[in-house]
């Protein structure tokens, strides 16, 4: 159930309330978003679209722990995290945000196995269960036979995979995606909303999505538009 | 660290501008080993002095001589334990290119007060027996080839003539960087054969019966030739030493501020690769960060490649100083046997990586406040 009202009956994993973000450029302020609310139930999969400049990303940052609001509150799975300090945000995003970029944003100099198994990095696990995890992660996005590639070695759609991976390995509260198929082909475009899909589906994860795109804003349970900072339903959306 | 493969990793990024890098940390440690083995040849004898021991010149300049008559009286002062004395010789061996120090010292004394030198029982009974005999340290007999039973000839510069000596024993020192560089021959037989300049010595050397007794000797046996033609002046032997390496000016000086600047040269160098490097790079950063990266881990990253940068350099650096040591030591033979001690390579090594920490650090706390919004938008 995905509600932007602000009525949400307080059980929603993610929930945003008269969120307000300004930026102050030059001597012009400008409200990126305004006194937004949202509620997203656990296994949701939820699409926000919208013109560029219109916040999508600037709230998928918020919700992600990567800035914060001007005003307002964000809380995900009971933690209020809108009045963290920027090192439990840190430790907070490693342990409840998967980030997938339109741009894969992998780390050029490491091999696919090497850039999924960063997050575990941080994590008390021995060598041993982190390469379990790792290959778990890498098989689900149908890599497990390209774990010693480097980045330069992949394919677009494949580097996205491995970028999903990496946002999976950690088995995270939710996950961020921003354009996951901006920079692609609309084969590989497909392949990676699978994935998601399948990530949605089959292991209840909860997807908040960021894109232009509407055939992979189709595959999300609820569109919802985003236009100078105010959240609206979608035409013919399911929320 | 188990962000150690993503140092490593960052490192051979770039490998030409790392090896570079790594480079200029080597010619600075390589220098550091060689100035620090120059100071050690010039301050050698003053690290090397007794701290029993008193050195009496002439009151007016060390190269004028002492009385022969002075060693009876020195002797009776309080406190002295034993006297022995030297003289400079100056003699050249084959060129004058093949310097190296030789001292005409009495036979019974020298090496009972110097007994920081190490010989032979066979090799002090041939002393004795031989008017001819010499003693070569360690370092020279390696120099020019030197054994037991060689016949050793030397032009005097001073005496003039050709003064034969007879090798008798190979000294050595009891500790490492002892100056083996030298000759030692006996008083008796430059006194039979100079042609002037008898009954006199080059200086004096007093061995104390108590250390803590050096002040009150060294005055009592100045205040004993004062006011005569050849007045004294004591010091400590340490003191000696050292005053005779002032008068080459101040080295010290000269090879710490040459050390400073080349430290100094190569914080800048590194500070301002890293800097690069770090800027290149703020996308990655901001991704790391994304994932859960504190900005504290960010920051030991940045010190880490910094580091592992220096420290390899530095290895190389002070290896191939170990190396160059010997060949600098035959090429300034003046300077005695150069050593290092193995806590010069220590204090090298540490200083290497504290110049690698420091060029890291500015690029680490840019790293650490680097917003990960912006940089990720630049993407």
């Amino acid at each position: 159930m995905v509600r932007i009202d602000g009525k949400g009956d307080g059980t929603a994993l993610v929930r945003v309330r008269s969120l307000d973000k300004k930026y102050i450029r030059g001597s012009e302020e400008i409200h990126v978003l305004q006194g937004l609310n949202l509620d997203v139930d656990a296994g949701d999969f939820v699409a926000f679209m919208g013109p560029s400049g219109s916040g999508k990303t600037t709230l998928l940052n918020l919700l992600g722990g990567l800035d914060l609001p001007t005003s307002g509150t964000i809380t995900v799975a009971g933690d209020e995290i809108t009045h963290l300090s920027a090192s439990s945000l840190t430790s907070w995003r490693a342990r409840h945000v998967g980030f997938i970029f339109q741009l894969y944003n992998l780390i050029p100099v490491l091999t696919a196995f090497q850039n999924v198994e960063l997050p575990l990095l941080l994590t008390k696990l021995s060598k041993a269960e982190r390469r379990r995890h790792v290959e778990t992660a890498l098989a689900v996005v149908g890599l497990g036979d390209r774990m010693s590639h480097y980045p330069r070695q992949l394919s677009g759609g494949q580097e996205q995979r491995v970028a999903i991976a990496r946002a999976i390995v950690a088995d995270p509260t939710f996950l961020l995606c921003d354009e996951p198929t901006g920079d692609l082909d609309r084969k590989s475009a497909d392949e990676i909303m699978d994935i998601i899909d399948r990530l949605v589906k089959e292991h209840g994860k909860t997807v908040l999505m960021v894109s232009h795109d509407p055939q992979a804003a189709g595959r999300a349970r609820v569109v919802l538009h985003l236009d100078k900072g105010v959240l609206m339903e979608a035409a013919g959306g399911k929320a | 660290m188990k962000s150690f493969r993503l140092v490593w990793a960052n490192l051979r990024r770039k490998k030409i501008r790392t090896t570079l890098t790594i480079g200029s940390f080597t010619v600075a440690l390589f220098l550091f080993g060689l100035l620090a083995a120059i100071r050690m040849g010039f301050r050698g004898g003053a690290d090397a002095a007794g701290a029993d021991r008193l050195d009496v010149i002439n009151r007016v300049s060390l190269i004028l001589p002492l009385p022969y008559a002075y060693r009876d009286r020195i002797l009776r002062v309080p406190g002295v334990a034993a006297v022995t004395y030297a003289s400079w010789f100056g003699g050249v061996y084959q060129t004058e290119k093949n310097f190296f120090p030789q001292f005409a010292v009495d036979k019974d004394t020298w090496f009972d007060v110097y007994s920081d030198y190490v010989v032979t029982a066979e090799g002090r009974s041939a002393f004795l027996k031989d008017r001819q005999a010499c003693m070569v340290g360690r370092a020279l007999a390696k120099r020019f080839g030197f054994k037991v039973g060689d016949r050793l000839p030397l032009r005097g510069t001073i005496w003039g003539g050709t003064w034969e000596f007879n090798v008798v024993d190979i000294y050595s020192g009891n500790r490492p960087e002892a100056d083996t560089s030298g000759m030692f021959f006996r008083a008796d037989y430059l006194e039979e054969q100079r042609s002037f300049g008898k009954g006199s010595v080059g200086w004096y050397v007093v061995k104390l019966a108590d250390a803590d007794d050096a002040v009150q000797v060294t005055k009592a046996i100045d205040g004993l030739f004062a006011n005569s033609p050849f007045e004294t002046l004591t010091q400590t032997e340490k003191a000696f030493a050292a005053s005779f390496v002032k008068q080459m000016g101040n080295v010290e000086l000269l090879i710490m501020t040459i050390g400073s600047v080349v430290f100094f040269t190569l914080l800048l160098v590194t500070g301002n690769t890293m800097a690069i490097a770090v800027r290149e790079r703020s996308g990655e950063l901001a991704v790391l960060k994304t994932v859960g990266f504190s900005d504290g881990r960010v920051l030991r990253l940045i010190l880490a490649e910094a580091i592992l940068i220096a420290g390899q350099g530095g290895l190389i650096g002070l290896g191939l100083a170990w190396l160059a040591i010997p060949g600098l030591s035959r090429a300034l033979p003046m300077l005695g046997m150069l050593y290092v001690s193995p806590l010069t390579f220590v204090t090298g090594f540490a200083l290497a990586l504290g110049v690698g920490a420091a060029s890291g650090l500015l690029p680490g706390i840019a790293a650490m406040r680097l917003r990960v919004v912006d940089a990720l938008r630049r993407i």
